[in-house]
């Protein structure tokens, strides 16, 4: 070993104690967490996907078959179909609500959330069901259409797409209310009032001002309800017909059928399809500052 | 600004039939230009609460009127009244003569500034003050131009594309000011728009909204908890103490002859001291404190036998040497320093009275004067004139 000058003092003296790490009370908090979605959630994701091209041996067959599934592509389809449809629903039923919600104060409040809350605590099965209950031939609906003497015949409402498209709208709405409430509430009442005393009516004071204003809210509820209908499979399961079978409903058959790989790379397939979206949508200015702006 | 572009923002509303009742005369000449306001038995509760019972103010053209008053003495109400986000509960708005109580806030044509500015943060700079214009369906072309007038106004050139979270409060306050004026309103509502910024900047907006004032020539009403702002800009103040107004006149007014006990100590400082009237000589109230005889300006009825209460205001007074001679009709009082505050300019003085009772006196610092010790004993002597009945 040869010193110069400096290092010779350096060695002397000896190594400046290090700081402790910034970071040690923030790996600490959050390492636990990481480590529990490392084990029960990243792994076997990864393990499930690596399935779709290492069954048995790592070969590319099951995507050829993906390829050339026409059963897949319509299902995919109509997927991206009812996901869309969903979405809008959503929007055009849960942004008054949530227009209204953001206004109200106390008491008011309170009970909307709730009201707004409630479908949340209780179990997507049971609310498929309910809706079962709702649209059968002999459901609540029909019969008091009947009792009414407005229909002759049951109207066919059950394993209908029109069902998957209630009752998933129904189930998702928070997940759109939400979002925009909690954006339109950061709103500074004084702009609607500064918008009107400029001149500005009501319907304009919305159009350039609360609507604009809500854009985070809006883009980060049509986000989640979209990511999430795209995945769904109890209620189209349920309250579907045949012919509106979902890409998850898919990978549930070829489960069924053992065809492990394959439902593998259907997955796969779902997963790719939300992560591009998911992507895409981050790349558009603004987005970001918007998914921001709305976990407030 | 300079001439010609004022004249030239004036000059263009000649063609602007569209816009009504918002043009304004030619060239320099301010006279009509602002609108008259005429509030009668204004009245509004909240529930049970009575936030203003019975203001009746007549406003007129071009004046700058500032509603002065505590918290919760219903002086931001009454503004919105006049703006039309509150009903009232009784009495009657009338701006140039025709009654607005039943017209939405939107048709009203009122300029307003807000306390927190209300800038839309969507918008930069020269869409937010262009806002109004396009309501009003004026072409982009004119209103590129009304807007950049606008800026140079409130001495901004240049910054139409900036966004409002680029802008220092002082600067956001002009553009909210520049908002409000771009559409020639007739009447300006301001509630408490300096409130958030510090005191430096204050002081220099204060002076910029005369001058905008002066310039513009329309009616100002302004809202503020601070006397001394109010005292700085306004034509006249009206002091409003839970929901009534509890004096009405220019500052000097208000200043020199309160005529209550809370505008006497809303205003600037006061000392007070009671008596009983005794009798009147050469015009001067002649009171009985007790330990003195005072005399006092008659500016309202006194009469003998009657207890009163007078006040003066501590900058009249001043320490005066035992044997020197009275200048003009005066009062005398001895009394022991208890306090010294220096403040620069000013020192402060917190004297005990014969009667106990605790007065402020307040001397300009100088080559000449000589700080009191705090214990001395000393003379003061305040002129009649300055003694006012509250």
């Amino acid at each position: 070993m040869s010193y110069t000058g400096q290092g010779t003092a350096t060695a002397l003296i000896g190594a400046p104690a290090t700081r402790p790490s910034r970071h040690a009370g923030a790996i600490l908090l959050v390492g636990p967490l990481v480590l529990y979605m490392a084990v029960f959630y990243a792994a076997p994701v990864l393990a499930m996907l690596a399935r779709s091209v290492l069954d048995p041996h790592l070969t590319l067959q099951n995507l050829v078959r993906l390829a050339g599934d026409e059963v897949f592509f319509h299902v995919f389809g109509n997927t991206l179909l009812t996901a869309v449809i969903v979405t809008l629903g959503t929007l055009l039923l849960g942004y008054p609500v949530a227009l209204a919600l953001s206004r109200m104060r106390g008491m008011a409040a309170t009970v909307t959330l709730v009201v707004v809350l409630l479908p949340f605590w209780t179990s997507v099965l049971v609310r498929s069901y309910a809706w079962m209950v709702l649209l059968g031939r002999h459901g609540l609906i029909n019969e008091a259409l009947r009792g009414a003497a407005l229909i002759d015949a049951p109207l066919r409402m059950l394993n209908t797409a029109f069902a998957v498209y209630v009752a998933m709208i129904h189930i998702l709405l928070p997940y759109m209310i939400l979002p925009i409430a909690s954006v339109l509430r950061q709103v500074d009442p004084a702009l609607p009032r500064a918008a009107a005393s400029l001149g500005a009516s009501p319907w304009g004071v919305f159009e350039q001002v609360v609507l604009p204003l809500s854009m985070p809210g809006v883009i980060a509820g049509t986000l989640l309800v979209f990511v999430l209908s795209l995945g769904f499979y109890i209620t189209p399961a349920l309250v579907g017909g045949p012919r509106d079978m979902m890409l998850s409903q898919l990978i549930a058959q070829q489960v069924d059928l053992l065809n492990w790989p394959y439902a593998a790379c259907l997955s796969a397939t779902l997963l790719a399809a939300t992560l591009l979206l998911l992507l895409l949508c981050q790349s558009l200015p603004g987005v970001r500052g918007a998914l921001r702006q709305s976990m407030r | 600004m300079d001439a010609s572009t004022s004249v030239r923002y004036f000059q263009e509303s000649n063609g602007d039939a569209s816009f009504g009742a918002c043009s304004y005369g030619e060239g320099g000449n301010t006279a009509g230009r602002g609108a008259k306001v005429s509030l009668v038995g204004l009245e509004k509760r909240f529930d049970a609460v009575g936030a203003v019972c019975g203001i009746s103010l007549e406003i007129g053209s071009g004046e700058f009127l500032t509603l002065l008053g505590p918290s919760g003495s219903g002086k931001t109400t009454t503004l919105m009244m006049i703006a039309g986000f509150e009903t009232p509960t009784a009495g009657d708005i009338a701006i140039d003569g025709r009654s607005v109580v039943g017209t939405p806030p939107h048709k009203r044509n009122i300029g307003m500034v807000f306390q927190n500015y209300a800038l839309f943060p969507h918008l930069t700079v020269a869409e937010n003050i262009a806002f109004p214009l396009k309501q009003r369906g004026m072409d982009r072309a004119t209103r590129a131009r009304r807007v950049a007038d606008s800026l140079a106004m409130v001495q901004l050139p240049g910054y139409e594309a900036r966004y409002p979270r680029q802008l220092s409060g002082g600067q956001q306050q002009r553009v909210a000011l520049a908002r409000a004026i771009v559409f020639r309103p007739r009447l300006l509502l301001m509630d408490e728009p300096l409130g958030a910024l510090d005191k430096q900047l204050r002081e220099n907006l204060q002076l910029e909204m005369r001058r905008l004032h002066a310039e513009l020539g329309i009616t100002f009403v302004y809202v503020t908890h601070d006397q001394e702002e109010a005292l700085i800009m306004s034509d006249r103040i009206a002091v409003v103490n839970e929901g009534r107004i509890a004096q009405l006149g220019p500052p000097e007014e208000l200043y020199d002859r309160p005529r209550n006990r809370f505008v006497a100590s809303f205003i600037g400082e006061s000392n007070f001291l009671s008596g009983v009237v005794r009798g009147i000589e050469d015009g001067f109230l002649i009171v009985d404190c007790g330990w003195a005889m005072l005399r006092a300006a008659a500016t309202r009825p006194a009469p003998i036998g009657s207890a009163v209460t007078l006040t003066t205001r501590p900058e009249r007074m001043r320490f005066v040497d035992p044997g020197a001679m009275p200048i003009g009709i005066e009062n005398r009082m001895r009394v022991t320093v208890r306090e010294t505050v220096f403040a620069g300019e000013r020192c402060r003085y917190l004297l005990r009275g014969e009667n106990g009772e605790t007065l402020i006196l307040k001397e300009q610092s100088g080559a000449a004067t000589r700080r009191r010790a705090p214990g001395e004993m000393a003379e003061i002597a305040w002129a009649a004139a300055d003694t006012v009945v509250v």
